[in-house]
């Protein structure tokens, strides 16, 4: 028997260290021999922390929500006992968020432990690269990815087995492989539950991407906003070049590979693929024309090819089962399955794989459990700041790279915001603004400038002091910064804004004409008001900062809306809900 | 590198000993600003200018030009920060589900703002874009010497228990 408590990023938040240290203190007290070990994120992030315990038989029992307190009657019950706890294991339904998935990238994660090379072993790892090595030429490798159908995870959905074919093809004394793992879409974590679950297999899927294109060095660009992440890399390259993985003369092929890990400082415009190699440099992360591609001139002028974590860790499950069998999920131009990472006002919050070409539907409902308190479903945010908001009226959309695409949206590198009817489009788009805004890198004129004055119009519109013609002035603005930029972040920074004026046009016209915000989110666009309920409890008085509260005990109150800041500290108090917002 | 003094007659080298194996590993590599300076603010807490001017000496890269990656990057701070770096995260899923109202309550409670330290030096806030912990949302994250503490489903109240408590322990 054994214990294995999930300690991916999420896991942690949530106090996953103190459950583990639990179980450990209560095991030695109780004198019972159950090893404690360590895995990453199974996905179900709303039900951290997570603790699975194994049969020797190899029958699992999973118990969520294990709060250390709820850990001495799992040990007292299960471990010493042999029964387990019913009432604190997962329930069918929570168990349908995994079982109803497709799981190829999130294969080990929350499932081995990634700081044990062992573990991975076990579970075929490594046998991708030893095929490839012993058995297939660079073409052969490139081939079979052409025919999973593998696309870029990152972003722009480029074919992998293109990139890959492209540096091969340049010739070179030296050639890098970089891996992206500056996953800096705000709302996207599934790069970091790879990095965090299941290191090796991304190092496996570098070693093959290495070989096929004759690099020699990999590199891995981190976020420094990881360091869980860089802290459980660390232990797998060292793992494996214990092992003969890394290094030289790999499975006595003659084939020689190292990686190592660069930690980024954090700028979102360094996802793009030039601004990467500025900072891999140590430059500012400034993007440069293409062509050149990096390519052909990449990193210190070689040819680099760069791919994302989740792309790269596709490669190894591609080659050991064959591009044949990933390309048998989903659909003919979007091939195999991506995770998506589901947040906001979702019900059930976390990673979720799926075929591609399954509805949004199915997704959001199906999986995701719906939305969060039963309210009702405006919009899905997809593709982070470079993509768009898509409306409930297109909910039946199949998650395919076309069919987002035509929605206005992309699906970018897999982030799926839910939003409810208490989301303000406007202000949405002008939270998407500020960040890109705050990202750009300031090299062309109309990102640096355009995206600013976007920025302010919308700011004026939150603030109720819209005008007529902002809408026509947001919307030349975002033709032109579009054309005047020269890379992905200035090109697709108005998108956000031109989605939502797509589908909520009359969203930003209640607010320029009416001064409304029906989301009742625009600070400067409500007012508080205590209804008949009131029983004149005093509390709201009490705690309203600027006195505009008025009323004795036992009386109706009334809020002075001159006086009145809308802190919204009254809504908070009041314990009749006698507080509304209009 | 232990040698070295810089012209002003002061010793540059005895104020950055814990700077040296950084240097000698990473001074003459090229492409490896950002690396020394991430290890300068680990170390020191963030980039003094005397640092700046120290690793110039040492690499050869002009100042202006580490001025310019420095500020470049969100990560690089030119100013000390408190005991503890609150790190709040303003993602989209952060922002949908009120990360703005947890900044109200930082900033009302510690009486600070983003980017400033509070008088007793023991907090710095810090809005960052995303901490990758989505579903959890809102979330901050508390670095400090002793490690790395990410707090989610915050609260107006429950982040100032958070605080409370980390100022009772320190």
């Amino acid at each position: 028997m054994r214990v294995v408590v999930g300690q991916g990023s999420c896991g942690v938040a949530t106090g996953a260290r103190k459950t583990a240290a639990e179980f450990e203190k209560l095991i030695k007290e109780k004198n019972l021999d159950v090893p404690v070990s360590v895995t990453g994120c199974v996905g179900t992030c709303y039900l951290e922390p997570i603790v699975d315990v194994y049969e020797d038989n190899g029958d699992m029992t999973r118990y969520v929500r294990v709060q250390p307190d709820k850990v001495e009657k799992i040990v007292d019950e299960h471990l010493a006992g042999g029964k387990p706890v019913a009432d604190q294991a997962i329930s069918t339904e929570d168990e349908e968020f995994v079982s109803k998935q497709q799981r190829v990238v999130l294969r080990n994660c929350g499932v081995i432990n990634p700081e044990e090379i062992d573990e991975y072993l076990a579970v075929d790892g490594y046998k991708a690269i030893e095929k490839v090595l012993k058995s297939m030429t660079p073409d052969e490798v490139i081939e079979e990815i052409k025919v999973s159908g593998l696309r870029g995870r990152g972003g722009a959905g480029f074919p992998t087995w293109f990139k890959w074919n492209a540096a091969k093809q340049n010739k070179g004394d030296e050639k890098y492989l970089v891996c992206n793992a500056d996953e800096g879409d705000p709302g996207a974590f599934m790069d970091r539950s790879v990095l965090e679950g299941d290191p090796h297999s991304l190092l496996e899927g570098m070693i093959i991407g290495g070989y096929a294109m004759g690099a020699s060095e990999g590199i891995i660009y981190c976020r420094a906003e990881y360091p869980l992440a860089i802290k459980r890399l660390e232990i797998a390259m060292e793992q494996a070049r214990e092992k003969g993985f890394l290094g030289k003369n790999i499975f006595d092929s003659g084939f020689d590979f190292d990686i190592r890990i660069k930690a980024g400082a954090g700028a979102f415009v360094c996802g793009e693929e030039t601004a990467l190699i500025a900072s891999l440099e140590g430059e500012r992360g400034m993007p440069r024309l293409k062509p050149p591609f990096p390519a052909e001139k990449g990193y210190w002028q070689k040819p680099t090819d760069i791919n994302n974590v989740e792309t790269l860790a596709n490669v190894p499950w591609i080659i050991y089962n064959g591009g044949a069998a990933f390309a048998k999920f989903g659909t003919e131009k979007s091939a195999g399955t991506k995770v998506f990472a589901l947040a906001g006002k979702i019900k059930k919050g976390g990673l979720v794989e799926v075929p591609m070409g399954m509805t949004l539907r199915e997704v959001l409902y199906g999986i995701g459990g719906g939305i969060k308190n039963d309210r009702e479903f405006k919009a899905v945010q997809m593709g982070g700041p470079s993509g768009g908001c898509i409306p409930a009226s297109l909910i039946d959309t199949p998650v395919t790279y076309e069919d987002i695409n035509k929605t206005g949206a992309i699906v970018g590198s897999g982030g799926m915001i839910v939003m409810d009817e208490d989301t303000c489009m406007v202000d949405m788009a002008r939270y998407f603004l500020n960040f890109t805004r705050d990202e750009s890198c300031g090299k062309c004129n109309y990102c640096r400038i355009g995206t600013k004055r976007m920025l302010e119009i919308l700011e004026r519109i939150t603030e109720g002091k819209g005008e007529d013609g902002d809408i026509e002035k947001l919307e030349e603005l975002a033709v032109k910064i579009k054309e005047g930029s020269l890379c992905g972040l200035g090109q697709t920074a108005p998108n956000p804004v031109l989605t939502t004026l797509k589908y909520f046009r009359n969203e930003y016209e209640d607010h320029i004409y009416k001064k409304k915000c029906t989301a009742h989110s625009c600070k400067a666009l409500i007012e508080f008001n205590i209804t008949d309920a009131c029983k004149g409890c005093t509390l709201c008085a009490k705690n309203c900062p600027v006195d505009a509260i008025s009323g004795s005990v036992k009386e109706l109150h009334v809020i002075d809306h001159d006086k009145c800041i809308k802190c919204g500290k009254c809504m908070d108090h009041c314990k009749f809900n006698a507080i509304e917002k209009n | 590198m232990s040698e070295k003094v810089c012209d002003c007659g002061c010793d540059r080298a005895a104020q950055f000993t814990e700077l040296a194996p950084t240097l000698e590993q990473y001074a003459k590599v090229p492409g490896s600003l950002i690396t020394i300076l991430q290890k300068t603010q680990e170390i020191y807490g963030y980039l003094s200018v005397d640092a700046i001017n120290y690793i110039s000496e040492c690499t050869g890269i002009m100042p202006a030009k580490i001025y310019g990656v420095a500020t470049f990057y969100a990560q690089f701070r030119l100013k000390p920060i408190g005991k503890y770096l609150i790190m709040l995260c303003k993602g989209t899923a952060c922002h949908v589900n009120g990360a703005d109202m947890i900044e109200e309550a930082i900033c009302e409670h510690l009486n600070i703002q983003d980017g400033e330290t509070t008088e007793d030096g023991l907090f710095t806030l810090n809005n960052v874009a995303c901490l990758g912990c989505c579903s959890l949302a809102p979330v901050m994250m508390v670095k400090s010497a002793d490690g790395d503490e990410t707090y989610g489903n915050l609260t107006k109240d429950s982040v100032k228990k958070v605080l409370d408590e980390i100022r009772a322990k320190a």
